[in-house]
C-alpha cells in the first residue's frame, strides 16, 4: 500500500493562504473596508475545502488495512544538524484524522456563525483572517508528523488565540487577558520544549540520523530509559497543562473568554484547547509505559476538574461559567488519557468539541440579542422571546451534564468506567461527584437565562432570535450534540465501539475488561446523581431565584480560591520585583560597565590627542615633513 | 660632481619645506611648495644625466606639467578662501581645530 501522498499538505494550506489573502486585503483596504459579503465568502474558503481534503484523507484511510492505517507527505528537510534531521512533513493517521474531522467540521460552522455575530464589527476583516490563521495552525498541529512540526502548530495557535482574545483592542482589561493567555501558555510552552529536546537526547543514538518523527520515535522508543522517559512524560504534560489549562496553569482560560465568543467556541473550547489531550494520546506509547506519569496526568486531571467544576457552580457571567465547565470537561479528558483509556479520553474531545461550541455559541445568540450583557442574574425568562437557542442550549446543557442519550454521556461514562475498571476507584468517586456538579451548575444556567421571571425588564423587551445564519450552525451543532456518542456505542449497549476501533491503530492500550454488573451500576449511579444535580438546581433557581451576596465557602469559589491573587503575589510580583531590580540595578551598573568603561576610555584619549588638532595647515605640513621623514629614514634602512 | 646636484636640490627642498611651515600667507605657501616640486624635478635630471636613459627627464617633465595644473588649482583656491574671508592668512582657516 502506498502511504505517500501529494495533497496532505492543502488542508493546513488552504487556511493559511485564506489568512494571507484576507490579511493583506484589510491591511490594504482598512481606511475604507471592503464590504464584508466579500471577506465572509473568501473566509469560508478555506475552511470547507480543508473539509473535503479531510472527507479524501479519511475514504483513502478506511480502504487501507487497519494495522498499516496512515499518510505520510514530506515535503522538504527543514533542518539537519548531528543525528537531528527534521523533515517538514505531515502525518495522518487514525487519531490525527478524527481531529481533523471535527476541527474542519466544526471550524466552518463556527465560521458560518461568525458571519452573523461579527456583522458590522470594526475591523471584520482582520477577525477573518486571524480565523483562518487559527485554523491552519491548527491543522499544522495536528497533521505535523513529528514533535517538532508539531511545536510550529503549538506556538502558531497560541499566537492566534492572544490575538483574538484581545481582538477588541480598545478595552486594556482584553489586551491584559491576551498578555496572561500568552504569557501562561509560555510557561507550558518550555516543558514541551524540554520534553521534545530531553526525548531526543534519550533516543538520538537509537534514531541515528533518521527522521525525528512519531513513526521513527514510536520504533525506537523501547531504548529510552527509565529515569528519561518519565521526564519526557512530566515535561510533554506540563506543556499539555498550559495549553489546555490544568492545574496549575488554568487560571488563563477563564480569563480568555475576553474574546468575541465565536473565538472562544473554537479555540477556547472545542479546538486549541484539546492539544494537550492530543499530545499526550500521540504520545500513548511513552505514557503507556510509564505509569507513574499516567497517574500524574489522570490525577492532575480529575484535580481540575473537580476545582473548575466547583468555581462553576459559583460564577456570574454566562461564559465564565462555560469556561470553567471547559476546563472541568478538559480534566476529565485528561483522567481518561492518564487512566491510559486513551480512545475514550480522545472520544471526550470528540463529542466535547459539539455541546460546548453549541454551548458557547448559544451563549454566544444570548449576548447578542441582549447587546452584550453577560451577568446571568441580569437575564431570565428568555426562553419565550428565544424558544429556538433555548432548545438547543438544553440539548447542550444535557450534553454537558452527561444525560443520556446525548453525547456527553456515552464520552464521559466511559472515562470514568474505565478509571473503575482500571481500579483507579478515587478518580472515579470524584469523577462521579464532578458529575453531579456539571450537572448543577449547567442547569443552574438555563434556568437562569431561560426560565422564571425577567430580572431586567429593559434589555428583555429588546431580546430576539439572531438571524438563520447563527441559528443553522446552531441546529447541526445540536443535532450533533445529540447524536456524536451513538459513534462509539459501547458493547453494553449492543455497540460496536466505532470511534474506538478507529483509533486502536494509533493508540497503545488495554482495554480492561470487567464486569457488565460493574459497568451497569456505574452508570446508573452517574446517571443518579446527574439526575441529582439537575434537581437540585430547578429546586433553586428555576422559581425564584434570589441574587443575595455570597458567604463563607460559596464567596471564596465565586473568587476562584484566590488562585489569581496567591500566583499574583507569589509568582507575579517577586518576579516583578527581581525584573525590577535588574533593570535599575544590575543592568546600569554591572551589565553596561564594559560598554561604560570603553566609552569613559576612548572620551580620555580623545582629550589627550585633541590637542594634536590646532587646525592650521602649517601644523598639519609639520606632522606630514615629520611622517615622510619617518619614512624615508625607515626605508632607506631597508635597502 | 652628482653629489653637488643632489646637494642643491636638498638645499632647496629644505627651503620649500621651511617655506610651507613657517609662512601664513597663502601665497607664500603654495610658491614654497613649487619650489620643493623643482627641488624634485632637480634631482631627476640629475639622476638621468648620471645614469644616461631618458626616464629621469621625462618624469621631470610631467611634474613642471602637473604643477602648472596644480598652480591653476592653488590660485583658484586661493580666489575662493580670499572671497570668503577677505584675508590670505592660513591661520584664519582653521575649522579643523579639535
Amino acid at each position: 500500500m502506498e502511504h505517500t501522498v501529494n495533497y496532505l499538505v492543502c488542508i493546513p494550506l488552504l487556511p493559511l493562504a485564506g489568512a494571507f489573502v484576507l490579511g493583506m486585503m484589510h491591511m490594504f483596504t482598512c481606511k475604507n473596508p471592503l464590504p464584508e459579503k466579500l471577506y465572509s465568502f473568501l473566509a469560508m474558503l478555506g475552511p470547507l475545502g480543508s473539509l473535503i481534503f479531510t472527507l479524501i484523507v479519511f475514504a483513502t484511510l478506511r480502504e487501507m488495512p487497519a494495522e498499516s492505517r496512515y499518510l505520510t507527505q514530506d515535503l522538504f528537510t527543514w533542518f539537519s544538524a548531528g543525528d537531528l534531521h527534521v523533515d517538514m512533513g505531515l502525518f495522518a493517521d487514525p487519531l490525527s484524522t478524527l481531529f481533523l474531522l471535527f476541527v474542519t467540521f466544526i471550524g466552518s460552522l463556527i465560521h458560518i456563525y461568525s458571519i452573523g455575530y461579527m456583522a458590522g464589527e470594526e475591523n471584520y476583516g482582520k477577525y477573518f483572517a486571524y480565523f483562518n490563521l487559527f485554523l491552519g495552525s491548527m491543522l499544522i498541529l495536528v497533521l505535523g508528523s513529528g514533535p517538532v512540526v508539531m511545536f510550529i502548530g503549538w506556538e502558531a495557535v497560541g499566537l492566534c488565540s492572544y490575538l483574538l482574545i484581545s481582538f477588541y483592542t480598545k478595552e486594556r482589561d482584553n489586551v491584559l487577558a491576551g498578555n496572561k493567555a500568552f504569557i501562561v501558555n509560555r510557561v507550558g510552552d518550555l516543558g514541551f520544549v524540554l520534553g521534545v529536546a530531553v526525548l531526543f537526547w534519550g533516543l538520538h543514538s537509537s534514531l541515528g540520523g533518521a527522521g525525528f518523527d512519531y513513526l521513527n520515535i514510536k520504533a525506537s522508543a523501547a531504548t529510552l530509559t527509565g529515569g528519561a522517559g518519565l521526564a519526557v512524560c512530566l515535561l510533554l504534560f506540563i506543556g499539555a497543562t498550559g495549553k489546555s489549562a490544568q492545574i496549575p496553569l488554568y487560571v488563563w482560560l477563564p480569563d480568555a473568554m475576553a474574546g468575541p465568543t465565536p473565538v472562544s467556541a473554537l479555540i477556547h473550547a472545542a479546538t486549541m484547547v484539546t492539544a494537550g489531550v492530543y499530545m499526550v494520546a500521540r504520545f500513548s506509547f511513552l505514557y503507556a509505559s510509564f505509569p507513574l506519569a499516567g497517574d500524574v496526568v489522570a490525577w492532575v486531571g480529575i484535580l481540575t476538574a473537580l476545582l473548575a467544576a466547583i468555581i462553576g457552580c459559583f460564577q456570574r457571567d454566562i461564559k465564565k461559567i462555560l469556561a470553567y465547565s471547559t476546563v472541568s470537561q478538559l480534566g476529565y479528558m485528561f483522567a481518561g488519557v492518564g487512566v491510559a483509556a486513551y480512545s475514550a479520553g480522545i472520544f471526550h474531545v470528540f463529542t466535547h468539541s459539539f455541546f460546548k461550541a453549541l454551548l458557547f455559541l448559544g451563549a454566544g445568540s444570548v449576548i447578542y440579542a441582549l447587546h452584550h450583557e453577560q451577568d446571568i442574574w441580569k437575564m431570565g425568562g428568555l426562553k419565550k422571546k428565544m424558544p429556538l437557542t433555548w432548545i438547543v442550549m438544553v440539548v447542550g446543557a444535557l450534553a454537558l451534564a452527561g444525560f443520556p442519550p446525548f453525547a456527553g454521556f456515552f464520552s464521559k461514562d466511559e472515562i470514568l468506567f474505565m478509571a473503575l475498571a482500571k481500579g483507579h476507584w478515587m478518580i472515579w468517586l470524584i469523577g462521579v461527584c464532578v458529575a453531579g456538579l456539571t450537572a448543577f451548575y449547567s442547569f443552574r444556567l438555563i434556568f437562569l437565562v431561560f426560565h422564571g421571571e425577567p430580572r431586567d425588564q429593559k434589555s428583555y423587551e429588546k431580546a430576539h432570535e439572531p438571524p438563520p445564519v447563527m441559528t443553522i450552525p446552531l441546529i447541526i451543532l445540536a443535532i450533533g450534540a445529540t447524536f456524536a456518542g451513538f459513534f462509539n456505542l459501547p458493547a453494553f449497549f449492543a455497540g460496536d465501539s466505532m470511534v474506538s476501533t478507529w483509533l486502536a491503530p494509533s493508540l497503545l492500550e488495554h482495554h480492561s475488561e470487567a464486569s457488565r454488573i460493574t459497568e451497569g451500576v456505574a452508570m446508573v449511579l452517574s446517571i443518579a446523581v446527574v439526575l441529582l444535580g439537575i434537581f437540585y438546581a430547578w429546586k433553586k433557581f428555576a422559581f425564584k431565584p434570589e441574587d443575595k451576596p455570597l458567604i463563607g465557602f460559596a464567596k471564596w469559589a465565586e473568587d476562584k480560591f484566590y488562585v489569581d491573587e496567591f500566583y499574583d503575589a507569589f509568582i507575579v510580583q517577586p518576579w516583578i520585583a527581581f525584573g525590577r531590580t535588574i533593570s535599575n540595578f544590575i543592568e546600569p551598573n554591572i551589565v553596561d560597565l564594559p560598554a561604560q568603561g570603553t566609552a569613559w576610555l576612548y572620551g580620555v584619549l580623545g582629550m589627550l590627542f585633541k590637542v594634536f588638532q590646532a587646525g592650521y595647515v602649517r601644523v598639519y605640513a609639520i606632522y606630514m615633513v615629520i611622517g615622510l621623514s619617518l619614512m624615508s629614514i625607515f626605508l632607506s634602512q631597508s635597502l | 660632481m652628482i653629489e653637488d646636484y643632489l646637494v642643491l636640490s636638498v638645499i632647496l627642498f629644505c627651503i620649500g619645506i621651511l617655506g610651507v611651515i613657517s609662512r601664513r600667507n597663502v601665497f607664500t605657501v603654495l610658491m614654497s611648495i613649487e619650489l620643493m616640486l623643482n627641488a624634485a624635478n632637480l634631482a631627476f635630471v640629475a639622476f638621468a644625466r648620471l645614469n644616461e636613459t631618458m626616464d629621469g627627464q621625462i618624469l621631470a617633465m610631467m611634474v613642471i606639467a602637473v604643477a602648472a595644473a596644480e598652480a591653476a588649482l592653488g590660485l583658484a583656491v586661493i580666489i575662493l578662501l580670499h572671497r570668503q574671508k577677505g584675508r590670505l592668512d592660513s591661520n584664519v582657516f582653521s575649522l579643523l581645530k579639535g
